[in-house]
């Protein structure tokens, strides 16, 4: 499985839920499959998706979660001491760990040799981190969901992608319509 | 009371409630005050576009956010501030600790300090500058406007306005 597979699966379950997407395919397929307002893509900005559904989980009460990729927390790895340390037990991030920089031509990370994710967030104080194969991700999420418990997940798959198209929403509306289902939900 | 004290007054007034800092020896009173102020939420960030991403989390999720940083980072952030406070119309004030002006003991502090105006203004930041210890009278207005621009700001704060160090 790839990481499209794992974001097709996971659309039941995290489709009501504020998703934070990160740069790139992920958010390219997110959009194609299912896109709506809870969505945010970002469209630029590698790293960061921890860090905004992050400071978004801490500052309102609905549940949060990141879609992350290996090679994005590898570039900001000073997010997990920061979440460790900030625990929001609405926030979920999910990492798809592929081993690869998937969106620029799947040059290899090393999240795929000698690193683990899920040891270097353990190690940085994260409680709740499980380590799951492709095919366990949807009841993995389901738990996390279910456990009101800030959980990292670190998602292992295959590295490759598929076709999709570029998200032509404006920056302003993606931001605009997400706030406004922020709001909705904190109602 | 001093400068440090007036900023945090600042924030509170303006109901700032999500503050992410980076330390600088300058800031070290704000930063305490930040952290012991129980209407914000302070987050210190490891990096400074760590922080400018936890803070664009902060403000959708309807919170007025800040950042409180050191000028030698102004280069590290420039992705974020364009592609993501720029690119989506958010606010965000940047208290930032201009380090390497005059008053300045550390020369290496110089380099960074002859790039900060010049980047700021390359990424076409609105930028004020405090130098002397009354020019914080205008940060509530710099706030405001930040806030209702829903653009980032800089706010330099140099040597001479936190009365040597």
């Amino acid at each position: 499985m790839i990481r499209s597979d794992i974001i097709k699966n996971l659309i039941p379950v995290i489709s009501d839920e504020l998703v934070v997407c990160n740069i790139g395919l992920p958010s390219q397929e997110l959009h194609m499959m299912d896109d709506q307002p809870s969505n945010f893509y970002m469209l630029g900005t590698m790293g960061l998706s921890s860090s905004i559904g992050l400071g978004l989980a801490l500052t309102q009460e609905a549940k949060v979660i990141s879609i992350d990729g290996d090679g994005s927390i590898l570039t900001n790895l000073g997010t997990l001491p920061t979440i460790a340390n900030n625990p929001a037990d609405n926030f979920i991030l999910f990492i798809v760990d592929n081993g690869s920089y998937g969106s620029t031509g799947d040059q290899p990370t090393y999240a795929g040799q000698k690193t683990s994710l899920a040891a270097v967030a353990s190690a940085c104080g994260c409680e709740n981190v499980v380590e799951c194969q492709a095919e366990e991700a949807v009841e993995v999420m389901k738990s996390a969901l279910a456990s009101d418990k800030m959980t990292i997940i670190v998602c292992k798959c295959a590295s490759g992608n598929i076709p999709v198209p570029v998200i032509e929403l404006d920056a302003p509306v993606i931001k605009h319509r997400f706030m406004e289902e922020v709001k909705k939900k904190n109602s | 009371m001093s400068v440090s004290e007036d900023i945090v007054e600042s924030l509170v007034r303006n109901k700032v409630e999500f503050v992410t800092t980076v330390p600088c020896k300058q800031l070290a009173g704000v930063i305490e005050g930040v952290e012991n102020s129980p209407s914000i939420m302070h987050v210190p960030s490891n990096k400074e576009d760590e922080g400018m991403g936890l803070c664009a989390g902060a403000f959708m999720g309807g919170k007025r956010p800040a950042i409180i940083m050191q000028n030698t980072a102004i280069g590290v952030t420039f992705n974020t501030l364009s592609s993501l406070t720029q690119f989506y119309n958010m606010p965000l004030p940047m208290i930032i600790s201009y380090r390497g002006e005059i008053g300045e003991k550390v020369a290496i502090q110089v380099e960074m300090a002859v790039h900060t105006k010049a980047l700021l203004e390359q990424l076409k930041i609105q930028t004020y500058h405090f130098h002397e210890p009354e020019d914080i009278k205008d940060l509530d207005s710099i706030l405001h406007h930040t806030y209702m621009s829903r653009k980032p700001t800089a706010i330099l704060t140099d040597s001479n306005f936190w009365g040597g160090y």
